[in-house]
């Protein structure tokens, strides 16, 4: 993992790396309006762009924790406000599944988080980033899911 | 033989006799106590094959959609055959999902309805015998006589051996049907839904991990599950694909937990607890703890049982505005 800039480091020197999934029209633009208005946010995050909510794949999640994300932010347009009319309203569903799944075989809830943030919501992006930051701060390193071995390609 | 068994080959006969149906598809002895194969007839001679006992535990309807696939290499206008199956509740609710995915059509299926009491699970047979194998065995009603490869022998109450999915089964009998032979009888209660789930939900987070982990670790990955799945009809799996490769070729445990956790995500708002992908695990995993985990989150949060009729929408492929988001992240 590269070092963190920001020097913010715990006693044992680990940082949570998060994968962000962000829909084009809503939360990326959220996340793009929390960087020009010189909002403080967390770098820990590594930013996916989708089209819409409704293109996650919840394999994309377990790829990865498997990949070595410690932990998972998936974020999409509020309930009615879909740029495709309805995408975040199927991928809802589909993330209760996949949210209740992942708690009940044993993996810490905190790794994989659903929010929805409006093109608007710049502050709002920064502090669910924040919280779910030091949710996995709290959870500490991933171990479960994550792959040992190494990809012979 | 049975009454049943002797029905449903006179109704195969007729079928064949009054050329409704150019195939049929059913169960017939295999060579192993307790066990039957599939069996595709194409002619009135060969009813005598079919069974008809506590034993047909296949899911039939995973062999359909490969019937309906025009043959390759085929010219000019082909016709699907029309095919005859015997179906048990479990099967019925496969082929209602078929039919509903475009995999199979309607008006070329000719479906039997049998009751079912419950399908016997051979590996609890011969664990409750306490021997290694089963050398013969005699179904007789609901009464099953059982000898074990070292001669120990004991009678049974089907009841006591049945599979898991059958002792949970709440729609014994065809929910469609062009004719129903018989009816099941009284259904379990509801109360013995989902125990298993909620068992092991008890447990904590690690405890459920470990479990997992003790079961998953001895998944070969053969596949045997999505194969004897009447869902995974996919041309592709996810699990074969290889851009994106979703699974790496590794024996890493991380990708056993990916697939099987991908799998049930794929049997969202499908899967009906038919209990083919347990029988056919070579290796014994306790798959239905997962398969039932999204079975009863679809029906607490969506309020639908999988495949009931052919006019609900399956549960991801449709939505309500004011569906559960208590689980998403608020600042």
């Amino acid at each position: 993992m590269t070092k963190k800039k920001d020097g913010k480091r715990n006693d044992n020197g680990w940082e949570p790396r998060i994968v962000a999934f962000l829909c084009n029209w809503c939360s990326y633009a959220g996340a793009d309006l929390a960087g020009v208005s010189r909002i403080q946010y967390p770098p820990n995050v590594s930013v996916i762009r989708v089209p819409c909510s409704g293109r996650i794949n919840p394999l994309f999640v377990l790829k990865a924790l498997q990949s070595g994300a410690d932990g998972v932010l998936v974020s999409g347009c509020h309930p009615g406000d879909c740029h495709y009319i309805s995408g975040n309203l199927y991928a809802r569903r589909k993330f209760a599944l996949l949210k209740s799944l992942l708690e009940y075989v044993g993996i810490e809830p905190e790794r994989v988080q659903f929010s929805w943030v409006s093109a608007a919501e710049g502050v709002r992006f920064a502090e669910i980033l924040e919280k779910v930051i030091d949710a996995v701060r709290e959870v500490g390193p991933a171990s479960k899911m994550v792959k040992e071995l190494e990809e012979v390609t | 033989m049975s009454q049943a068994e002797d029905a449903l080959r006179k109704e195969v006969r007729k079928l064949f006799e009054n050329k409704t149906i150019d195939l049929f598809v059913g169960h017939e002895a295999a060579g192993v106590p307790l066990k039957t194969s599939a069996c595709f007839l194409s002619s009135a001679d060969e009813v005598e094959r079919l069974v008809w006992n506590a034993s047909c535990a296949a899911n039939l309807a995973v062999y359909l959609p490969q019937l309906f696939k025009r043959p390759q290499g085929a010219r000019g206008e082909w016709n699907p055959p029309k095919v005859g199956v015997v179906v048990k509740g479990c099967d019925s609710r496969s082929i209602v999902g078929l039919i509903k995915e475009k995999q199979i059509p309607r008006d070329r299926l000719y479906l039997i309805g049998v009751g079912c009491e419950g399908m016997i699970d051979r590996h609890k047979a011969a664990k409750a015998l306490g021997a290694v194998g089963l050398a013969e065995a005699k179904i007789d009603g609901t009464s099953v006589h059982i000898i074990g490869t070292d001669g120990t022998q004991r009678s049974f109450e089907s009841e006591e051996i049945l599979a898991d999915s059958c002792r949970e089964c709440r729609h014994r009998s065809a929910v469609l049907s062009d004719v129903v032979l018989s009816e099941a009888s009284e259904q379990p209660p509801e109360s013995s839904r989902y125990t298993d789930v909620s068992d092991f939900e008890s447990q904590s987070p690690d405890e459920r991990w470990e479990y997992l982990v003790s079961e998953l670790s001895r998944c070969i990955r053969c596949y045997a599950c999505r194969e004897a799945c009447p869902n995974c009809y996919c041309q592709e799996c996810f699990a074969d694909e290889t851009a994106p490769k979703w699974l790496g070729v590794t024996t890493d445990l991380s990708e056993v937990f990916a697939f099987h956790l991908g799998r049930v995500l794929h049997q969202a708002g499908r899967c009906v607890d038919c209990g083919a992908c347990v029988a056919a695990c070579p290796q014994g995993i306790n798959l239905r703890l997962l398969n039932q985990k999204v079975n009863r989150d679809v029906e607490e949060l969506f309020g639908v049982e999988s495949n009931l009729s052919l006019d609900e929408a399956e549960a991801l492929l449709s939505f309500k505005m004011e569906d559960d988001q208590s689980f998403m992240t608020e600042p």
